[in-house]
């Protein structure tokens, strides 16, 4: 009798240990997944903010041995290629969302949704690859719209799944009760549904600007890059991105850190887009689930 | 006595199983028809056979269904949820909209843009559903912060709005408390003087007190259809004696 | 006697000329997204044509990449990329298990907007950024510190051989762990999550321990986090610029994690815009191919993972 108790004594002892140990386990990995994390973030600010000053914003990058200089023609350059992204990612992305969550519980509805994830998965440098031989090529030219396309698809699928889950989610009973009042289906759904998941869907949106605005493989060889001022969609145009890799790579500190200051402004421009969005997606009424 | 609706011979599916046998029922104009039975009876899908509903949640229909001899079946239901506006079972206000978007909704999105006559429209929806002198002053506010009772009477001032000649209630007042329920009974009694109600209830006691013809539903069967009065007091079939009675359902 | 026809399975039907035109002019964009890959594909079929007929087969499993003469073979490249991100892997799911395990189990709850916060901030650093930490932070300790570290101590073993030159092999493993980690994480943090809760109580209730109860959980979303490693491993193929910058960029198959090595993202970011003949070109076209259908074999099996999770949960409820 009394063997037996120690007996079950000892095993609930293990099985605490055992408890004990693994809890800790899973506490550690989440310790040690963070570190990298502060790491990347502190070296970013502490280096990019030393050389961050007005002018990174407004002057033109200085040759090699000159230092000082900014990258106003890159911050541009993201910018326009982000603006032809978007006019392309988000009206495609969007109706295409609308079709599957509205009309796409058919076959039909279900091969685009494979193949939107498909598309998700394709690595962003194969869509560089792709634009080189449909755009480049064709126009004989490295080219801010050839870069503005390849993010512009880079952006679709996840707008198109993000509309069409939030959509998805709108209650049924409000479309019903929009169509019980005569009102046509396109009409409820621009003017009711999408705007009850509108949130939902800038949130999407704003995603996939800013994966695009981050976005370095697919405009090595759509972009290219530029070390002059352009703002025309027919030529080689700057972006951040493109130039934080040429100037990591490069054997000058200058340079070395221009890329730093670069990698803060990007991730600042980032930030900034996505607190855009949430101003602009407050909306005037909070809806209670 | 004018019939409004007419419905001959209605069968209703969903996929392949058939929810509504053969249902015929003439509707008088201007008064009020209450659909009984127990759940799954079919009185729902019949409602929203009557405002081409049924259809938006990919059910089908055989039959016709005259509303002033024109067959809605083969009708654009667009315009023939114009005619015949509903009320659901949980007040739906929508959202994203102030109390007057809500109101005004139905009008705005079929093309009426005037703002006087809106406003006109709007303030005589809800006093005719009873509501204007509660949020006459908060009309910017979102309908969502009303309490059930009153949102409910903003859905009916909403379907008031569009001017139907019909009004389809699914069981308005079974998510509401007693006072608000008595409110929109006594609405329904104002209301059908201008209007034609069918109401859906599985109330029992709601049906005797606010209609004029009940129809008893069972297994997607038409049971008995008579004077509201007659179904309660002395029906003609043992099975709708025991439903009115409460012995089943 | 009139039936209301369900053409498509769509919800709703009307002869209003409006919803007939928003329900063409959606469908035809949900058809460019279609379009979109398969002309994707065909452009690069047509791309790499030349170094398909020339080569064959044999691309993949010869190890000449050479430009000079013109032979071109992506075994070292394949190689490379299978290594780096198997490996990064091998890292990042116990890692990603402990992390999701904690944040839906173990955390308090006043964590858990921080926490995600943090999650959608890794995964918001642009790759270029994670290189550029890479070359000055990341390679130099890697140098400095673990290389000489792993040489003295275990330099017996055939990974930890040769010089300590930073970048290689085992800077490209490390950096693309931590990228693909936050991915790992958070879908099988939703996975698990998504179990209902009274199964943990089940199991507490018979006397188990907190562990105890998470190892139920755990093998019941097994397929789950099979899928979203799955997911990570599809985004370590595919990473292209963190991983160039790191990685040394030589062609080589090589036990050891010390040397230089290639990925067919890298190498297609690195040579594509110096290449200058069209065999040259076709040949790299030809490497995004098979990277494109990679990706896509690898994420079809992890959706497919993911999907049969969400099904399983969405009958129980």
């Amino acid at each position: 009798m009394e063997n037996g108790a120690m007996k079950s004594n000892l095993y609930l002892y293990k099985k605490k240990i055992i408890n004990l140990i693994m809890l800790s386990l899973s506490v550690l990995a989440a310790v040690i997944s963070i570190i990298p994390l502060i790491f990347i973030i502190y070296y970013t600010v502490s280096k990019g903010i030393s050389h961050l000053n007005i002018d990174f914003f407004i002057e033109m990058p200085k040759p090699v041995g000159e230092p000082g200089g900014g990258m106003a023609n890159a911050i541009v350059g993201t910018l326009i290629m982000l603006g032809i992204g978007g006019s392309i990612g988000i009206p495609v992305g969007m109706s295409a969302g609308i079709y599957l969550s509205e009309f796409g519980k058919n076959k039909f509805g279900n091969v685009v949704r494979f193949f939107a994830d498909v598309l998700s998965g394709v690595p962003s440098i194969v869509v560089g690859v792709v634009v080189y031989s449909l755009v480049v090529i064709p126009m004989k030219q490295f080219s801010a719209l050839a870069g503005g396309i390849a993010l512009g698809i880079i952006m679709i699928p996840t707008i198109t799944r993000t509309t069409d889950e939030m959509i998805k989610i709108v209650p049924q009973s409000l479309r019903e009760t929009a169509l019980s009042l005569g009102i046509p289906k396109w009409k409820t759904t621009v003017s009711i549904v999408l705007k009850t998941a509108w949130k939902g869907i800038a949130t999407g949106i704003l995603l996939a600007l800013s994966r695009a605005a981050g976005e370095t493989a697919p405009l090595l060889f759509t972009a290219l890059g530029n070390r002059f001022w352009s703002t025309s969609i027919g030529q080689p145009i700057a972006s951040l991105t493109v130039y934080i890799y040429d100037y990591a790579k490069a054997p000058f500190e200058d340079w070395n850190n221009q890329a730093w200051t670069a990698a803060l402004v990007l991730i600042i421009l980032i930030s900034i887009l996505s607190l855009l969005f949430k101003i602009i997606t407050r909306s005037r009424y909070n809806i209670k689930q | 006595m004018e019939i409004k609706i007419a419905v001959k011979n209605l069968n209703a599916f969903y996929g392949k199983n058939k929810v509504l046998k053969n249902v015929s029922i003439d509707i008088p104009q201007n008064k009020v028809l209450a659909i009984i039975g127990p759940s799954g009876c079919g009185k729902s899908t019949f409602l929203r056979c009557l405002n081409r509903m049924h259809e938006v949640v990919g059910g089908t229909v055989q039959g016709s269904i005259m509303l002033d001899g024109e067959d809605i079946t083969r009708k654009d239901p667009v315009l023939v949820r114009r005619r015949l506006g509903m009320i659901f079972q949980k007040p739906n206000p929508f959202p994203t909209m102030s109390i007057f978007d809500n109101v005004a909704a139905g009008l705005k999105y079929n093309g009426k843009t005037d703002k006087k006559e809106t406003a006109e429209i709007v303030e005589k929806s809800l006093k005719q559903a009873a509501l204007w002198d509660e949020v006459k002053d908060s009309l910017e506010q979102s309908g969502i912060n009303l309490s059930g009772g009153q949102q409910q009477r903003l859905c009916i001032a909403r379907t008031l709005a569009i001017q139907p000649e019909v009004i389809l209630m699914d069981e308005p007042a079974s998510a509401l408390d007693p006072i608000s329920t008595t409110k929109i009974e006594d609405l329904i009694f104002e209301l059908k003087k201008n209007y034609t109600i069918v109401i859906v209830t599985h109330n029992m006691q709601q049906a005797s007190r606010v209609s004029d013809f009940t129809a008893f539903l069972y297994m997607g069967e038409l049971i008995e259809y008579d004077a509201t009065k007659k179904i309660f007091t002395s029906p003609e079939l043992k099975q709708t004696e025991d439903y009115v009675r409460g012995r089943f359902g | 006697m009139k039936f209301f026809k369900n053409k498509n399975g769509s919800i709703y039907t009307s002869n209003n000329l409006g919803d007939i035109f928003f329900e063409k002019i959606t469908g035809f964009f949900a058809a460019v997204v279609l379009i979109l890959v398969i002309l994707m594909a065909y452009e690069m079929y047509a791309g790499a044509k030349p170094s398909i007929e020339k080569f064959g087969w044999g691309f993949l499993v010869s190890s000449a990449w050479d430009p000079v003469r013109e032979m071109f073979g992506a075994l070292p490249i394949i190689y490379g990329t299978i290594v780096s991100s198997m490996l990064a892997l091998l890292i990042s799911v116990p890692l990603s298990i402990g992390v999701a395990v904690f944040l839906s189990e173990i955390a308090p709850s006043w964590l858990e907007k921080p926490a995600s916060y943090l999650v959608e901030l890794l995964a918001g650093i642009p790759s270029v950024v994670y290189g550029l930490w890479g070359i000055f932070v990341l390679v130099p300790w890697i140098r400095n510190d673990v290389q000489p570290f792993l040489s003295q101590n275990f330099g017996f073993l055939p990974f930890f051989q040769g010089p300590p030159y930073g970048f290689g092999l085992l800077a490209a493993v490390l950096i693309l762990s931590i990228m693909i980690l936050p991915i790992i994480a958070s879908i099988s943090r939703d996975i698990i999550r998504s179990v209902p809760h009274d199964q943990r109580e089940a199991a507490l209730a018979l006397g188990a321990t907190k562990w105890e109860s998470i190892l139920i959980v755990l093998k019941e979303v097994k397929s789950g986090i099979l899928g979203a490693s799955m997911l990570g491993l599809g985004r370590a193929v595919g990473e292209t610029m963190a991983v160039t910058m790191v990685i040394g960029n030589r062609p080589l198959i090589s036990a050891s994690l010390f040397d230089p090595s290639y990925t067919m993202a890298s190498a297609i970011a690195n040579e594509f815009t110096e290449a200058t003949s069209d065999m040259y070109i076709s040949s790299l076209i030809h490497l995004a191919l098979v990277l494109f259908v990679i990706t896509i074999i690898i994420n079809a099996l992890a959706r497919l993972l993911v999907w049969s999770m969400d099904r399983k949960w969405k009958t129980v409820r």
